[in-house]
């Protein structure tokens, strides 16, 4: 049996899959990753099936020894990478070898970090997914986050050559772009101006469920509770305090607050890995406009993990 | 008196049948949801048109629809937009409420046992006081009305109903509760629930069931779903350890009848 062993873990660890979609009627949160694309490019870096699953950290990743050879590749923003004390680039996979220490310090200019090892961990299903939903404990192992000592079993891994994604991606500037609603008429001109006008800070209030922003208060003109309806991932919801709350993967199925817009899927990661303390500022598009550059982002996304360039494998 | 209501709602809708009627608000939600809004408040009618069109959706299909989450007045409507663009998504679900009959379908009724009171029942006895009843009182109320599951959310299982007597309407603590136990009857304002993981909470209690609402590592995971109806049945302490037992062993511990 190949095993991966946490030495020492980084905050919020946890096992994610693509998630579990399907069962939010029955009120089970979809879950799945922060930042899905540097997910997918992670299990693909190391020749994974795009189903397997990997580790998700926050801020700072740890160090880990492996029972067998694997590849593994860390992405999600720029981060110190060692193998034995020797430095190696995140963005493209390398071996690990038994006995070896793999360390990841801290994310620079992000926050979520991804690390995939060929085979992925091989934790059971629960209803159909593998990723961890930390509040009601479900997925993942014994559904909570990953601790010191920790042993997990490896899946079988398909043979792959190294490879590198030559163009890690970067976010330009503040801007993330929303879609007003659902309850956009909740809010009035005044509020809308401070929405659009002003920035926002991002709270240190944040885990995988929701973002809290500080900034200027928005007020609901018709009140701040609704009868309670669906959530998405990105829908701003704005409680009593004027603060909007921004649900995140692993947020519950409804919600009571009126949501004034939606973040665009195209730009969750983005919004996701922005910096506690930095600043961003909304921009309003069309439902439409948010379709066209998901679609055109979702080819994107598929051409780079087309175009992974193999790198010469000492292992041969 | 209440049941009566209850009764002549339902027949009522049944009797005029509601054919394009339905007067829907499509919401945007970013550019993967719509949410079709049927009605502004809580109301028996719209819960019921909302579950009617989430039963179309899964029995005939829209292509790009991934899943729904039927909720008390509105549908949110989950799409891929690479397979069906909003506009046209919105067209088609405009034609589907168009010929939408929210007639008497079969619901599934089931009579859940509650041991009232004792450790979970943390607001039976400041209830009754409040009411100027006594805590009897309070149980044979809540125990002998209908409720609606109007929305399974919040948390895997959960369950909101719509029903609870007037009486027994009473608004939330300032401060809420930092552990509640899963299987707790509660009420919050207007609604009824039934917890069906230990949670924080600012509902008032006053029992506890044993059946597990979600057990994931059951065949059915999850007991309840939207447009079911729930009566409460009392129960003694030895009935509860046993049906507790029961549930442990990987049983429902009730059965669903069909009305």
């Amino acid at each position: 049996m190949n095993v991966i062993q946490i030495k020492n873990p980084g905050p919020m660890m946890t096992v994610q899959d693509l998630g579990r979609p399907g069962m939010l009627h029955a009120g089970v949160s979809r879950c799945g990753p922060m930042d899905t694309p540097s997910f997918r490019l992670a299990n693909a870096l190391v020749g994974n099936a795009e189903e397997c699953s990997a580790i998700e950290f926050a801020m700072f990743g740890g160090t880990f020894v492996a029972s067998s050879p694997v590849r593994i590749a860390v992405t999600g923003g720029m981060v110190d990478v060692k193998i034995d004390g020797m430095t190696v680039s995140p963005w493209e996979s390398h071996w690990l070898q038994p006995q070896s220490q793999l360390t990841i310090g801290a994310m620079k200019g992000a926050v979520w970090g991804y690390l995939a090892i060929s085979g992925g961990l091989n934790v059971p299903e629960t209803l159909g997914s593998r990723s961890t939903h930390i509040r009601t404990g479900l997925g993942g192992l014994d559904g909570r986050c990953l601790q010191k000592d920790d042993i997990i079993e490896l899946g079988e891994a398909i043979a792959a050559p190294l490879m590198v994604q030559s163009h890690p991606r970067i976010f330009n500037g503040d801007v993330i772009r929303v879609v007003p609603g659902p309850q956009a008429d909740y809010f009035d001109d005044e509020a809308w101006q401070i929405f659009l006008g002003q920035p926002f800070t991002i709270s240190a209030k944040r885990d995988r469920m929701a973002q809290s922003l500080e900034g200027p208060q928005l007020k609901a003109a018709r009140g701040h509770d609704i009868v309670s309806d669906g959530t998405v991932f990105g829908s701003m919801q704005v409680p009593g305090s004027g603060q909007p709350l921004v649900l995140m993967a692993e947020r519950q199925t409804t919600g009571g607050y009126p949501k004034i817009a939606t973040v665009a899927t195209v730009d969750l990661p983005k919004f996701a890995q922005t910096p506690t303390g930095a600043s961003v500022r909304f921009v309003s598009i069309s439902a439409e406009e948010a379709e066209d550059l998901l679609i055109a982002d979702r080819q994107a996304i598929k051409a780079s993990l087309a175009a992974l360039a193999k790198k010469p494998d000492p292992a041969g | 008196m209440k049941l009566k209501l209850f009764d002549k709602l339902r027949k009522g809708s049944a009797a005029s049948g509601q054919r394009g009627q339905l007067t829907a608000r499509f919401l945007p939600c970013g550019d993967s949801a719509i949410a079709v809004e049927l009605a502004s408040e809580i109301d028996e009618k719209a819960n019921q048109q909302v579950i009617v069109l989430a039963e179309d959706l899964s029995k005939r299909p829209i292509e790009g629809i991934e899943e729904v989450i039927p909720t008390y007045r509105s549908l949110l409507v989950l799409y891929d937009p690479a397979v069906i663009r909003g506009q046209k998504l919105i067209e088609a679900l405009q034609g589907r409420l168009d010929k939408l009959v929210v007639s008497d379908a079969q619901t599934r009724h089931f009579s859940i046992p509650v041991l009232y009171g004792h450790e979970a029942g943390l607001d039976l006895e400041v209830m009754a006081e409040m009411k100027g009843v006594t805590p009897e009182e309070i149980i044979s109320l809540h125990s002998l009305a209908e409720y609606r599951v109007y929305m399974i959310g919040f948390a895997p299982g959960f369950a909101y109903l719509g029903g609870l007597p007037e009486i027994l309407h009473t608004p939330r603590l300032k401060e809420p509760r930092q552990h509640i136990q899963a299987g707790s009857i509660g009420i919050g304002g207007k609604q009824g629930n039934i917890n069906s993981v230990a949670c924080p909470s600012g509902w008032r209690f006053l029992g506890r069931t044993p059946l597990k609402l979600f057990d994931p590592t059951r065949e059915e995971p999850f007991l309840l779903q939207a447009g079911d109806t729930v009566t409460f049945r009392p129960i003694e302490r030895e009935e509860a350890l046993e049906l507790d037992a029961a549930v442990a062993r990987g049983e429902t511990g009730v059965e669903a009848s069909i009305k």
